[in-house]
């Protein structure tokens, strides 16, 4: 049994429903077609090895959430005594330091390409956010950790953290609360910024190098002119 | 255990970390050392050409 929800468009003709659901549809369409989305073919200027960065950040993120994961399955005592527990933890921090590298270096590739021209602004914006969000992720998975490392990382932050105010709401000493933002607040806002990131590169494509913009822009304020019939 | 032991026997990390002072910037020589690989990696990704498939020049 099926109800009506109102007009359709699949006839032609056919008035267009100005529903929520529709509507959002129709732009998810318009900006994300399928071709765009998972496209098979890209630019000559991508053959590079600058751009495997950007993917490799993204295969280390999931290699970060996976072995997290685990971790929290089996839980501490596991992590701290057991051999497959030391392998997994290690993991986890491994994971992490490719992460980082590999966006770093990515994001110097993008700084001397200057990546936010053609109205990619949005893209860059995203990938700096995420920089920063991955930073207080990685920041308190080290007070997460249950060693004295964590405790001399702890009381050298917390007059700094202290210092700005933030203290009030975000105590670094607080175990548990450090913890929470770990392994949910702050992983939930670095997948859906990262993963905004690469809707957006999918959305206006990667940035193309300064001639072949430079030649684009000439020819948008000066057309050839037509040949005469 | 083996390769362990042999690696741990050519990079001994028990012991108090190595720094670099000079003026007011101070870094550990593992970070540093960390720094220079990417800046290594980074001038690589730039230099080395890029294998690409016969025939696909688009």
């Amino acid at each position: 049994m099926s109800v009506d929800t109102g007009s359709h468009t699949d006839e032609p003709g056919a008035e267009e429903s100005r529903q929520w659901t529709a509507r959002a549809r129709r732009a998810a369409e318009s900006a994300f077609p399928p071709d765009r989305l998972l496209p098979d073919r890209q630019p000559a200027y991508m053959a590079s090895w600058i751009y495997v960065f950007g993917v490799l950040t993204v295969v280390s993120l999931a290699w970060v959430i996976i072995t997290g994961c685990v971790l929290a399955i089996m839980g501490p005592s596991w992590w701290h005594v057991s051999t497959a527990g030391h392998f997994v933890n290690s993991l986890h921090l491994w994971s992490v330091e490719a992460f980082f590298s590999f966006m770093v270096i990515h994001l110097w590739g993008k700084f001397f390409m200057a990546a936010w021209r053609g109205n990619r602004r949005l893209t860059w914006a995203t990938g700096v956010i995420s920089f920063a969000v991955s930073v207080g992720a990685a920041f308190t998975g080290y007070l997460s950790q249950q060693n004295f490392d964590s405790q001399w990382i702890s009381t050298q932050a917390k007059d700094g953290i202290n210092a700005t105010g933030a203290g009030a709401v975000w105590n670094v000493l607080n175990f548990g609360q450090m913890l929470m933002w770990h392994i949910v607040l702050l992983p939930i806002a670095v997948v859906i910024i990262a993963g905004l990131h690469v809707l957006l590169v999918r959305r206006h494509g990667i940035v193309p190098p300064f001639a072949d913009d430079e030649r684009k822009s000439k020819e948008t304020v000066a057309p050839p002119a037509e040949e005469p019939a | 255990m083996v390769l362990g032991a042999l690696l741990a026997a050519l990079i001994n990390l028990n012991g108090s970390g190595h720094y670099i002072h000079w003026g007011f910037i101070q870094i550990s020589v593992a970070n540093f050392v960390v720094i220079l690989l990417m800046i290594a990696v980074f001038v690589l990704a730039i230099v080395l050409p890029f294998p690409r498939r016969k025939g696909r020049d688009e």
